[in-house]
């Protein structure tokens, strides 16, 4: 197996054990629990959210994952802000591109869930929802921000602003949106009445651990890419300097070795 | 400081800042000449997009409205960054000792100004086109100043990041309409109140704008000189 420069013992031991989690995630979620059919005591009907609850254990991780890595965004832009650490906006970046990639999954996995089981791919009345979407917008404006021309501290202080500003948004668009949708729409959010328990809430709990393994598996990896990319751009320019050095130290070599004296030497 | 010079106070440096931007509107007539167009093709477009669907139109008359003022708003917010960070003004007003938070309030000011002469062009529009009615002037007017306040602050802060940047164009609708979105909801809702097409209360609605600009305003004064240190200009 080739080195891959972004990765370690610990983080290929960690890859290997996410991948054996997601395996054993998928034996669980499709066999281990059974379709959610319940009787309706009134009418004798079966009701429930039949196979489409299996869509929870992608769903919930993933809102999950998106929550948490825009969390550690903001928290990484207060300490670049406060602190002006390069450590800090490496991980904020790194965490939003993986915040920005679960949210998008929260919100496809949602709308699928969302056609069988209300009936609909989108539902205007829900809050999480569009938090949600809201919040997967900014993000890819942040992340819009970040790719922005400028050198690394000009970009580093830019993009902390904006990721301390996309919590402040979130939590207002969170509260008009739930004021609009109280009194616009009259339907709250649809959350079934299903009780979630034996085999399928265990799952959902491996699932949100194997999420979790991932999202810090993905952060290694991303974290590692970035300070490369970063330390590159540095050494860049120093080796630049290095070569341009050493071309003045053989114009002076050679004009010693042929004049017998350095340029200095005949301006003196 | 060297010499004793004759103290500006940060109020008359905001009116100053304001007017500097206002006077190079005036002349350059970008404002007039390209915004406010553009607004009003918006509307004729939305007329077209509905089909001509008189009742409809009237009906969602806040909402396109409000639309077409944010639109537009992108495109002032440019003009107002473009005027700073050309021949780097930017810095120049920094460098004759103007407080920053003065510069964001003036920016903002003339920024709101601009916007508020162009909504009372669009309400003209939205009457004529759509054949809205006013039935809460007071309501239709305070919601108006307030939504204005918040569009201005909120794109002061946001053109001032991106200032100098070639990406602007487009990064910055992107930045700007999502975080604007609450004032979208609340204005069109308020306004909505104001001209009899919803049963819904429109001072509680305006109380959120009103609550949207202050965050803004306060956001925008506090650090609009970490912003402009942040900016590449």
């Amino acid at each position: 197996m080739s080195e891959s420069p972004t990765s370690s013992k610990t983080s290929r031991l960690l890859g290997v054990a996410v991948a054996l989690g997601a395996i054993a995630l998928v034996l669980l979620a499709f066999i281990a629990v059974e379709p959610d059919v319940r009787i309706n005591a009134e009418t004798g009907q079966e009701i429930g959210q039949f196979d489409a609850v299996r869509l929870l254990f992608v769903h919930v991780p993933a809102a999950l994952i998106a929550y948490l890595a825009f969390t550690v965004t903001t928290v990484g832009s207060a300490v670049v802000l406060w602190k002006r650490s390069v450590w800090w906006d490496v991980v904020a970046g790194a965490s939003a591109e993986i915040g920005a990639l679960c949210a998008a999954l929260t919100l496809i996995t949602g709308s699928i869930w969302g056609r069988p089981i209300w009936n609909t791919w989108w539902e205007w009345g829900d809050v999480r929802l569009l938090t949600t979407l809201v919040l997967f917008m900014l993000s890819l404006g942040y992340l819009a921000v970040r790719r922005l021309e400028g050198t690394a501290t000009e970009r580093a202080r830019r993009s902390a602003i904006v990721g301390l500003l996309l919590f402040l948004n979130v939590v207002i668009v969170n509260r008009s949106v739930e004021w609009w949708a109280s009194q616009t729409l009259h339907q709250k959010s649809t959350i079934a009445d299903a009780t979630i328990e034996g085999n399928t809430l265990f799952t959902l709990f491996f699932a949100m651990v194997v999420g979790v393994g991932a999202y810090v598996w993905m952060m290694i990896h991303r974290f590692r890419l970035a300070w490369l990319e970063r330390m590159s751009d540095r050494f860049g320019t120093d080796d630049l300097l290095a070569a341009r050095r050493a071309e003045a130290d053989d114009h002076a070599r050679i004009a010693s070795a042929v004049g017998g004296t350095s340029p200095e030497g005949e301006s003196s | 400081m060297v010499e004793a010079r004759p103290r500006v106070g940060g109020a008359a440096q905001a009116v100053l800042v304001a007017k500097k931007d206002l006077r190079i509107e005036a002349r350059s007539r970008v404002a007039i000449n390209q915004v406010v167009p553009f607004a009003l093709l918006v509307l004729v477009l939305f007329g077209f997009a509905l089909d001509a669907d008189t009742a409809a139109l009237r009906n969602f008359a806040p909402g396109l409205f409000w639309l077409a003022v944010l639109l537009a708003a992108v495109l002032a917010v440019h003009r107002s960054v473009s005027v700073e960070s050309g021949d780097g003004v930017g810095d120049a007003l920094l460098l004759a000792g103007l407080r920053p938070d003065a510069v964001f309030v003036g920016k903002t000011l003339a920024l709101g100004g601009q916007l508020l002469a162009l909504a009372v062009v669009l309400l003209g529009g939205i009457v004529v086109l759509y054949g809205a009615s006013i039935e809460d002037a007071g309501l239709l007017v305070i919601t108006l100043i307030a939504a204005v306040i918040g569009i201005a602050s909120t794109g002061t802060v946001y053109g001032a990041l991106l200032a100098g940047q070639q990406a602007r164009e487009t990064v910055l609708p992107m930045l700007l309409l999502p975080v604007l979105s609450p004032v979208l909801i609340a204005a069109t809702r308020a306004w909505g109140d104001a001209m009899g097409t919803v049963a819904t209360d429109g001072w509680a609605w305006l109380a959120l704008l009103a609550g949207f600009a202050a965050i803004y305003s306060l956001v925008g004064a506090m650090s609009y000189g970490t912003l402009l240190e942040a900016a590449h200009v």
